[in-house]
């Protein structure tokens, strides 16, 4: 007994010591100080795995400048139902669509938005997408820049060479629920990676990326006045769509927040601001832009509940906080960064 | 008179198995099973297991607590569709969440939130059935009834959160869910929503109690083990013994601290230290949200928050606000 006792110890640690090291990341960390002492506002990276993210992060060379024609695309009978881009200069143009299609259809090319026997033909959905989108690039350029800064974004910034950007959202009402009278979920409770893998509210998307919700949960003032009207559930919502920031941008709640006080903008990194302006902006992309295509997309482009597909954090960001490591595409093609017609 | 004077070794002597004393209560049930050892248990504790007493009480609490684990059990299976291999991967993070907030103090329907609300009152019941069953078990046996005044602090704490604070609240939506997970994400989602509990001086006791009992027993139990070869575990005995365990391990923290405790007050600091932590916890919980809304700038107010200069970067304002 006493041998088997101690053989069974002796199993059940190695097997636990085994699981830690595959599980975890080894010491040590690189932390980075980001408030005032005392507070614990730090940033703590892995170093070893930083090379795999920047590699995962790479730009793209951009294409030489194009050797402009002279002659704007409406102008030119060549171009017919060119709704968007019709102030550029024909060899922009051109140059663009390149850059576009190595962008976000590398093996399908011109085709996959394109009637090869009428370029000018809408036949394609995709074709009208990609216009919608071109006008969200340039709202996004233009209209939100207290986020993207001078940096602005690209076709690229999302695609990153899929057709279908690799992170984006559906209305997510979880796997199949026995029904009947047992218990609902109210939306948490399972195991899910889009929160961090904890048991959180597993969709914070559809109430919290939409314009005009509210995420702020704490009171403004010290006693009961009715400053926060939220519940715990709202504030597990609230919790859950943070933990989606946190690991869609690569960096812990102290990037942007004095932990003892989530709520406090003085005590917050200007970064708060910028994210705050980019909770706003992925609102409006998702209502008035990718909502306008609810009925262009089929049905197989369409989520489970039949809505469209919606953008969150890590649609750009992909574990940065900031998408591609700061590089500005735009700057190479200005074309992006001008005001909608 | 002592039939059984606990040797401080690991040896593990098996003797006849002890019945205990004369029963002379009046009722339905005497102890049941044959005693048995069991070599594990012996590392732990007494290798004896059994006989039980069960009785009536203890037969109710089962049950009702059974009637609980069972709903919850089955709930949690039922959200992931009956199916077995989820129910053991995600059991963990697999909740019984309490009513949404439109409900109020009213029943819901069941589906949303009533089993949780009859699954509280079983499991509720069953504690305290079983509390009854600490007093009345100890009673019988001619003791005091400390262990039953002990657990009623940790009831205390378990019904603020469950029921009274949500009936202060007015709404049951601010209990806790049943689930291994979706509890300590409430615990978490708790702080955050008042303002970051850390700054509500009743958790800070109960902290305090926490730590402190910790640290009680940890000297305690050093103290009795490293005076256990001078026979220290027989603690009144040797009292008022010159050079016995006892006066060693007084003198040792007379020596180290100026200060000892003795060999009955340790044991009253103990139970205090413990006792306080659910207790001032219970309070803490209690006023948090129904008189306190954000603990945090409740301390701001009462100069208990330290300030910080963020003095690094220009002032930051709220967005939110027009004209900044």
């Amino acid at each position: 007994m006493k041998y088997a006792l101690a053989f069974i110890g002796i199993v059940a640690g190695a097997l636990l010591v085994t699981a830690m090291m595959l599980s975890w990341e080894r010491p040590p960390m690189a932390s980075t100080q980001l408030g005032p002492r005392g507070l614990g506002m730090v940033a703590i990276k892995n170093p070893r795995l930083e090379a795999k993210l920047q590699k995962a992060n790479l730009v793209p060379e951009s294409d030489p400048p194009a050797v402009l024609s002279g002659i704007k695309v409406k102008d030119s009978k060549d171009y017919q139902n060119v709704q968007v881009l019709g102030d550029i200069d024909t060899e922009e143009f051109n140059r663009l669509m390149g850059a576009i299609t190595n962008w976000i259809a590398p093996e399908e090319g011109c085709t996959y938005c394109h009637n090869p026997e009428n370029m000018a033909d809408d036949g394609l959905y995709t074709k009208v997408v990609a216009r919608r989108m071109l006008q969200m690039t340039r709202a996004i350029n233009t209209m939100w820049t207290p986020h993207v800064a001078q940096t602005g974004v690209t076709c690229y910034t999302c695609h990153r060479g899929n057709p279908v950007p690799q992170n984006i959202w559906f209305k997510n009402d979880g796997p199949a629920h026995a029904g009947g009278m047992s218990a609902d979920r109210q939306g948490e409770g399972l195991a899910s990676k889009v929160v961090g893998t904890t048991s959180l509210p597993y969709d914070p998307f559809t109430p919290l990326l939409a314009k005009g919700a509210n995420i702020r949960v704490d009171a403004t003032t010290a006693l009961p006045e009715g400053t926060s009207k939220a519940s715990i559930h709202d504030t597990e919502t609230t919790y859950a769509l943070m933990m989606h920031l946190s690991q869609a941008l690569g960096v812990n709640c102290t990037f942007c927040h004095d932990t003892r006080q989530f709520a406090s903008w003085s005590e917050s990194r200007p970064q708060r601001v910028t994210a705050w302006h980019g909770i706003h902006m992925v609102g409006d992309i998702n209502e008035t832009y990718l909502g306008s295509l609810q009925s262009v997309f089929p049905q197989t482009r369409l989520g489970p509940s039949g809505d469209v597909a919606k953008v969150n954090c890590a649609t750009c960001h992909q574990g940065v906080n900031k998408p591609l490591y700061g590089v500005s595409m735009v700057k190479d093609y200005e074309e992006l960064r001008q005001p909608n017609p | 008179m002592i039939e059984y004077q606990n040797l401080f070794t690991r040896v593990q002597v098996h003797g006849p198995a002890d019945m205990g004393i004369p029963f002379n209560e009046k009722g339905l049930f005497e102890r049941e099973g044959t005693p048995r050892f069991v070599y594990l248990f012996g590392k732990l504790g007494d290798a004896q297991v059994g006989p039980i007493y069960l009785g009536w009480l203890g037969l109710l609490s089962i049950a009702c607590g059974l009637v609980a684990f069972e709903i919850i059990g089955l709930n949690m299976w039922a959200s992931v569709n009956w199916n077995p291999v989820q129910f053991v991967r995600q059991l963990f993070w697999l909740a019984l969440e309490p009513p949404p907030a439109k409900y109020g103090l009213h029943f819901p329907p069941l589906r949303e939130g009533g089993w949780w609300l009859i699954a509280g009152f079983f499991l509720t019941t069953s504690v305290l059935l079983w509390w009854v069953r600490t007093y009345r078990r100890a009673r019988a046996l001619g003791m005091g009834t400390h262990v039953a005044w002990a657990f009623a602090a940790a009831i205390w704490l378990f019904l603020v959160l469950g029921f009274i604070r949500p009936v202060l609240m007015g709404n049951f939506s601010e209990a806790v869910p049943f689930g291994i997970f979706p509890h300590l994400d409430w615990t978490a989602a708790f702080s955050i929503r008042y303002g970051n509990l850390f700054y509500n001086p009743f958790h800070m006791l109960s902290i305090a109690f926490l730590y402190g009992s910790a640290l009680l027993f940890a000297m305690h139990g050093a103290t009795i083990l490293a005076v256990s070869r001078l026979g220290g575990e027989r603690e009144i005995e040797q009292i008022v013994d010159r050079g016995t365990a006892s006066e060693r391990a007084a003198l040792f923290w007379r020596w180290t601290m100026g200060f000892n405790a003795t060999m009955e007050s340790i044991h009253r600091w103990a139970w205090w230290m413990a006792v306080l932590c659910p207790l001032a916890g219970g309070i803490g919980i209690l006023l948090t949200g129904t008189v306190v809304d954000n603990w945090y700038l409740w301390a701001v107010k009462h100069g208990i928050a330290p300030h910080y200069a963020f003095d690094m970067w220009a002032p930051v304002l709220d967005p939110a606000i027009k004209g900044q």
